[in-house]
């Protein structure tokens, strides 16, 4: 495994980086206007492009340059792009009703965190490479992972939503990078695409909601129960 | 069978190329009619005729008794929900919406038939996310506020639970590389032939993370939540195609996942959580059932019922289980059809989806009704029909295995799940006669055929089972068990 030799330096920079994306998807937590959910998670693709660049190049992977570039290219740019015309068409600026404060969800990222930490250093204990990189890619991906669903679960927006379920699939994309960097090209192309197909959907689905239903908010959407 | 396999792909996607291209409702209409009845006559033949993989496309592609199965009860539910469709969708007088809910819909069934033949996990990932997109627009096509906020619910639930089902797969890719090297082609076989060396925390993770992903799918109890509301929100073919055959194609997903596990033996962990989500869901069911004023809801909360049982078979495993289990599909696929075409009829007919405005259905309805009934009462698991038959095969092992409890609680469940739906039932047909007399429409011969193509097979399979399809479970049993028994 590409992790378990790496050279120094770059197991620091991987570190930083993956730390970073992490740091990241708390101020995506933290804060309540929809515009800082979305820079948070562009900076965040931008970070994992440079990631995949920098996994290519010391692992010898080729592809993951082209791979750097796409998610650049989708994630980086065109989801923000979306969501920011989104944004402009919804007159949305921040959430307006929170479940919890954002003080209170930080607190909760951060036992999510010491949680993932656990999971983590035990899963890459028991299989017999305890590096800092292997724990840290594991304690991130869990993280990210369930931040996103925290944040699926305490925000109401429809555009918090999406970008909690893209926060979702970056945990998982960051924390493939480090620990299988060989995974076949094809299945990540096809995620990165399929990612611009779901945003799509979400795109006519929140004009719709908006026409229909009113407004963007889940907490209107209470007409089926039981 | 390479031909019929061809055939299989390609017929939906003519439909949907010639729905969008020619964009004349009835030309799309019966386009995606002949597409079914050309899917089906593939189908049918594949399970009898594979006996060992085929394998397509660079090995993308493979066609294995078990899929063919699969594909076959999508096949079937396509054929009904199509001939279904072309009467149901004509009542709503949205001629000039309908080529595009045709290529939808064609679309769909063409995701799930190639779900079923994916060989590569991460494919299989991607083909089920597609599903979702694309019925999606299904769900939320009739553009009310409920069809909207159903279809809403639905992506977001399912997207959100389906990426755990990626972070599994992820978390057993790397268990494999750290065997394999690096990069390997991730097919459900080398998988499997890789489980045994793969270290068993990382294999329980993955499987714990995959079974709650694709569960999600599923409809398991406690991420049923999107299932309702999408089930009894979209147009009722849609409604049919989701719970008969979306279920499945997920199921079909744990199932493998569960045969790769089950090559390591790593103990009964796996089994016994599917035991556990499938008893939990079971008791969903039934609490939701016996409480329900929605007909569609009923129905969609009977298939979270239902999947729970099948759960339950692939959970108690052993040839008999999975053989019921894999019985329990068709018949499921075939009834909760008829049920779905039954509420769609008299929703139209009453203008209303709940049921304390539905009465004298009989009155209204005298044949179809009569379909509706009898549909009911098999739905329940009561005899002659098949889901006895099924559903007891599906006990018995349970009472031959390890989890005695569970096969317990369950028949108690089932029982009390009888009463409370045959009451709805009673009351449909036998209550008060309605203040009002009902003036919506009266559904069509369309909409009466694919009942009686659901409930005859029904009956035949009740009484008997027939034995070319026993060798045909008994073979996938031995596939998803492997040698090792």
């Amino acid at each position: 495994m590409l992790a378990a030799h790496l050279d120094p330096l770059a197991a620091s920079i991987f570190s930083l980086i993956t730390i970073a994306s992490m740091l990241l998807s708390f101020v995506m937590l933290g804060s309540r206007w929809l515009k800082d959910y979305m820079y948070a998670f562009g900076v965040q693709s931008w970070l994992i492009a440079l990631l995949s660049a920098l996994v290519g190049y010391y692992g010898h992977y080729p592809e993951l340059y082209f791979i750097a570039i796409l998610t650049i290219l989708f994630r980086g740019l065109f989801l923000p792009y979306l969501v920011l015309r989104i944004l402009r068409r919804l007159h949305v600026k921040r959430e307006l009703h929170l479940v919890l404060q954002p003080s209170t969800s930080l607190i909760l990222g951060a036992i999510c965190v010491v949680f993932s930490l656990v999971v983590g250093f035990r899963v890459s204990t028991v299989i017999g490479f305890p590096e800092n990189v292997v724990v840290l890619a594991l304690t991130v991906m869990f993280t990210m992972k369930l931040v996103g669903f925290l944040i699926l679960s305490v925000r109401h927006e429809a555009v918090s939503h999406i970008l909690g379920l893209m926060l979702l699939e970056n945990g998982i994309f960051l924390g493939s990078q480090i620990l299988i960097p060989g995974m076949p090209l094809l299945i990540e192309l096809v995620v990165l695409f399929d990612l611009l197909v779901a945003v799509a959907c979400f795109g006519v689905l929140v004009r719709y909601l908006l026409a229909r239903v009113g407004s963007t908010s889940s907490l209107e959407l209470k007409r089926l129960i039981g | 069978m390479t031909l019929c396999f061809i055939v299989l792909l390609i017929a939906p996607l003519v439909a949907v190329a010639g729905a969008l291209l020619i964009r004349r409702p009835r030309i799309a209409e019966y386009l995606n009619l002949v597409a079914s009845i050309t899917v089906f006559a593939a189908a049918v033949p594949l399970p009898f005729l594979v006996q060992t993989p085929l394998f397509f496309w660079h090995d993308y592609l493979f066609m294995d008794a078990f899929g063919c199965w699969v594909a076959l009860c999508t096949a079937v539910v396509y054929l009904l929900a199509s001939i279904y469709a072309v009467g149901y969708m004509r009542l709503l007088n949205e001629d000039n919406k309908l080529p595009g809910f045709y290529a939808l819909f064609a679309g769909f069934a063409w995701t799930m038939l190639l779900a079923v033949f994916v060989n590569n996990i991460g494919m299989f990932w991607i083909a089920i996310e597609l599903t979702t997109l694309v019925s999606t627009f299904l769900v939320g096509f009739e553009r009310a506020a409920e069809s909207i906020e159903a279809a809403w619910k639905y992506i977001i639930v399912v997207s959100a639970g389906i990426t755990l089902a990626l972070l599994g797969t992820v978390l057993l890719y790397w268990g494999g590389s750290l065997i394999l090297g690096p990069s390997y082609d991730m097919t459900w076989q080398v998988l499997r032939e890789v489980a045994p060396q793969m270290n068993p925390v990382l294999l329980k993770l993955g499987f714990l993370l995959v079974l709650a992903g694709y569960g999600t799918k599923v409809g398991l109890a406690p991420m049923h939540t999107w299932l309702p509301d999408a089930h009894s929100e979209g147009p009722t073919p849609v409604s049919a195609m989701l719970s008969g055959a979306l279920l499945n194609t997920a199921m079909l997903g744990i199932v493998r996942f569960l045969a790769i596990v089950d090559a390591a033996n790593i103990g009964s962990l796996p089994h016994t959580t599917l035991v556990v989500l499938g008893i939990f869901s079971v008791f969903i069911g039934t609490l939701f059932i016996v409480r329900q004023e929605g007909v569609k809801r009923l129905m969609a909360y009977s298939s979270v019922e239902h999947m729970g049982i099948l759960a339950l078979g692939f959970g108690f495993g052993g040839v008999l289980g999975i053989a019921g289990a894999l019985y329990h599909m068709l018949n499921h696929s075939l009834n909760k059809s008829l049920m779905f075409f039954g509420a769609g009829n008299s929703m139209r007919r009453y203008g209303t989806k709940e049921m304390p405005a539905i009465r004298r259905v009989l009155h209204e309805f005298p044949v179809s009704g009569l379909l509706w009934l009898a549909g009911a009462v098999a739905i329940t698991g009561a005899p002659p029909f098949g889901l006895f038959l099924s559903e007891f095969s599906i006990l018995r092992a349970g009472f031959a295995g390890q989890n005695l409890w569970a096969a317990i609680v369950t028949l108690t469940l089932l029982i009390i799940i009888f009463i409370g739906f045959l009451r709805h039932f009673a009351a449909m047909y036998f209550g008060r006669r309605p203040e009002a007399t009902p003036q919506g429409a009266i559904a069509s011969a369309w909409c009466v055929v694919p009942m009686w193509l659901a409930l005859v097979p029904l009956l035949i399979m009740g009484l008997w089972w027939p034995d070319g399809l026993m060798r045909v479970f008994d073979g996938i049993a031995h596939q998803l068990i492997g040698p090792r028994l």
